[in-house]
């Protein structure tokens, strides 16, 4: 294999925090060395200045392999998470039928194989059908591959249930990922309780209900001692239990989606569906609270929670078209707009996109340290454009930042040493 | 002539003055009316769909009557009964009917926002008869208007909004209205039948019913739909009525001359007492659906005015 030495790079070092000027050497697929002298015959790459940070490992995508081909495919969502910056997308496995046997999860993994340009890990189902009755092979799963076990934004409403799958996961060190909401609260609703939604008369949740479920969540935490990472804390109610959680010593971890971090309630204006996301966009106070919550550190990861869905799902009443957005492309450029407002640090962020979630999974990627995997991203932080969503890579185009002024551009993605986006030359890029 | 929308939505986007434009109208019709002067010139050789996705009776004659009386070509459609049992979808739905050329739409839809959405893909003119919880913008006109006729203004007044606040159109939209054009709202309901955040609308919010209807000038009633009344948001009809139920007793608190409304269908002994509902001197609800044939007049002959000044500039 060929040996990169990147120079002139602006290194973004999610371990010691540092955002420093160097360079960094790749042989064979790893990150050899920073600062260190280019090694006969390297391909020698001029950043200009640019920003190189590890990849963004992001938790929690859907890709609608196997049964909504149509809306995503292993293919065009690995080439969406290239171009975004993401070398590695854990999958969820909320699709039809779930995944929730080995076999399923084989498949998973066979797909991603062939078609995918970027790392994948796939999730498992925590109960068999997403139903909430009996817990999956875990065991199996994890063998064949499976990074964590989860039933996606279905909750498992049944206690026992899920104190005996926290019990048996805990046995084999699996990692559950909840999803925080009580579902009586919640039921039927699709916005945040508030002005919003009584202007709008739509039917409305308090965001009390994702307090709620991490509360009972956390209770069977104590009494199971699983490892457990809440999906998406979006709500300054909820960030004071998450807080106790984690000082008395429980095994919690927790993470936000981009949409929640830089978008509120009004943003759904005349309803327009893109902007309508499980659990829904909160009021400015909650998206303040919890980008506190994030420069901080108790919130631990930011994901995109990437979900496609095609027009016609999307062309309905706000009640009852469907939920999610896109975002593998847009999950750089909008999670810069904290650094632009000065609210978080380039570093910081970065820990938040890439080394907390490899910690949380145990891998050894996201962070510059030789040794580790040459998972890369090279990218002006302050570029900027407008995005027009026909020109997203993946298949749905349902964003909420259609239209939207961004700055940040991917000028380079690399994956164990490859380069998966972006086109490079001596000395210089033409992206 | 100030009327500047191309579609009636909702009152959220007019302003004062075309609020006043369309109520002015709509008295010179309510008048011409009852002297049985008719004006089948105005929307001669225009077409109008009734396109009602939910069962109504009289919203729907009346606009059908409103459209008959300025000449307008009418027609009705029960959409709950068509195609989109077959799974049409609401865009579909608009697409072929926008095919057939229609210059005004009149639409009732069981959800939020669906007639703006359906307003995005069509040329004519729509009107909303009334989306979800969300707007019923002739309602809260028809209102203004007989409270306009009754009361000699319709600025500083004290108006109390009584009843199931939480899932009624009528309420947003009249608290809109209202709100405009400089007069004091109350808001009256049990808590749970009253929307979160409503406060910061500008409004006054009571639980209490004898405190929020003390000296008001207008009391207007909301129905309370049967599916609410058992336990679900209030224990029983009968608590209901006994806390929430206009009474004579509680009518006394407002003005001597308060007006008494309700949008209909009334559920007498429910939300208010038959006795006051057919009191002469108190009541206006009769009037309000009077007025609403003269305010659905006025607000096609206004939306069709510039209808036809927009395709005129267009062919120019």
């Amino acid at each position: 294999m060929t040996t990169l030495h990147f120079i002139n790079a602006r290194l973004i070092d999610p371990v010691a925090l540092t955002d420093d000027v160097g360079t960094l050497t790749v042989q064979d697929g790893l990150i050899t060395a920073l600062n260190a002298d280019a090694p006969a015959g390297a391909t020698v790459i001029d950043c200009d200045g640019a920003c190189l940070a590890p990849g963004i490992i992001d938790i929690g995508v859907k890709v609608s392999e196997p049964g909504e081909r149509h809306k995503e495919s292993f293919r065009s969502a690995g080439r969406a998470a290239a171009a975004g910056g993401v070398t590695t997308i854990v999958t969820r496995p909320d699709t039809a039928p779930p995944i929730d046997t080995p076999e399923a999860l084989e498949f998973v993994r066979r797909r991603a194989e062939v078609e995918a340009c970027v790392n994948v890990l796939p999730m498992a189902t925590l109960t068999k059908g997403r139903e909430g009755r009996e817990m999956t092979e875990i065991g199996f799963l994890l063998d064949a591959g499976a990074v964590a076990f989860t039933d996606g934004d279905h909750v498992v409403t049944d206690t026992k249930v899920l104190s005996r799958a926290l019990t048996y996961a805990r046995s084999l060190g699996a990692l559950v990922i909840g999803h925080p909401q009580d579902p009586g609260l919640s039921a039927g609703a699709c916005v945040t309780s508030g002005k919003f939604a009584s202007l709008r008369g739509l039917p409305a949740v308090s965001p009390m209900a994702e307090r709620m479920g991490l509360d009972r969540d956390i209770a069977l935490l104590e009494m199971t001692g699983a490892r457990y990472h809440a999906d998406q804390i979006t709500t300054a109610r909820a960030l004071p239990a998450l807080e106790r959680a984690k000082r008395n010593g429980l095994k919690i971890t927790a993470g936000i989606s981009i949409h929640h971090l830089t978008l509120n309630d009004m943003d759904v204006a005349d309803y327009r569906t893109f902007f309508k996301l499980t659990p829904p966009l909160r009021s400015e106070d909650d998206r303040q609270a919890v980008i506190n919550a994030l420069a901080e550190g108790l919130i631990d990861i930011v994901c995109s929670m990437h979900t496609p869905q095609d027009e016609e799902s999307k062309r309905l009443p706000f009640e009852h078209a469907a939920a999610g957005a896109v975002g593998l492309q847009t999950l750089l450029p909008a999670a810069l707009r904290l650094v632009h407002a000065g609210q978080i640090t380039l570093p910081r962020l970065f820990r938040a996109l890439t080394l907390n979630p490899a910690h949380l999974l145990n891998l050894p990627a996201g962070r510059l340290t030789p040794g580790t995997p040459a998972d890369l991203v090279l990218f002006d932080p302050d570029a900027p454009f407008v995005l027009d969503r026909a020109t997203l890579l993946s298949k749905s185009k349902n964003t909420p930042f259609d239209g939207a002024r961004l700055q940040g551009r991917v000028i380079g993605t690399w994956v164990g040493g490859t380069c998966v986006a972006g086109t490079h030359v001596q000395g210089g890029f033409d992206a | 002539m100030s009327f500047r929308a191309r579609h009636l939505l909702g009152i959220e986007h007019l302003a004062p003055d075309e609020i006043t434009t369309l109520i002015d109208l709509a008295d010179t019709y309510a008048t011409d009316n009852r002297a049985g002067k008719t004006h089948r010139d105005v929307l001669a050789g225009m077409t109008q769909i009734n396109m009602f996705f939910e069962n109504s009776t009289r919203t729907q004659a009346s606009f059908e009557l409103a459209g008959k009386k300025l000449g307008a070509d009418v027609m009705n459609m029960a959409m709950q009964s068509s195609s989109v049992k077959k799974g049409e979808t609401l865009i579909d739905t608009a697409l072929t009917l926008n095919a057939m050329h229609p210059d005004l739409l009149v639409v009732r839809h069981p959800s939020s926002g669906a007639v703006d959405l359906l307003a995005q893909k069509v040329n004519g003119a729509v009107l909303n008869a009334g989306d979800g919880r969300h707007e019923h913008p002739t309602q809260a006109l028809l209102d203004g208007l007989t409270i306009r006729r009754a009361k000699g203004r319709l600025h500083r007044l004290s108006i109390a909004i009584c009843g199931d606040i939480a899932h009624s159109r009528v309420a947003r939209s009249n608290i809109m209205l209202l709100g405009k054009m400089e007069n004091r709202v109350r808001l009256i309901a049990p808590p749970t039948l009253m929307p979160a955040g409503i406060s910061e609308f500008g409004v006054e919010v009571f639980d209490d019913m004898e405190k929020g209807l003390q000296d008001v000038d207008v009391v207007m009633m909301l129905r309370l739909q049967k599916e609410r009344m058992d336990g679900g948001f209030i224990p029983s009809e009968r608590e209901y009525f006994h806390r929430y139920g206009l009474d004579a007793a509680k009518l006394a608190r407002a003005k001597p001359d308060a007006i008494v409304m309700h949008p209909g269908p009334m559920n007498r002994g429910v939300e208010i007492d038959g006795t006051i509902a057919d009191d002469i001197n108190r009541s206006v609800i009769q009037t309000q659906v009077e007025m609403g044939v003269a305010v659905r007049m006025a607000a096609m002959d206004l939306l069709a005015r510039n209808l036809r000044a927009a395709r005129a500039e267009a062919a120019a």
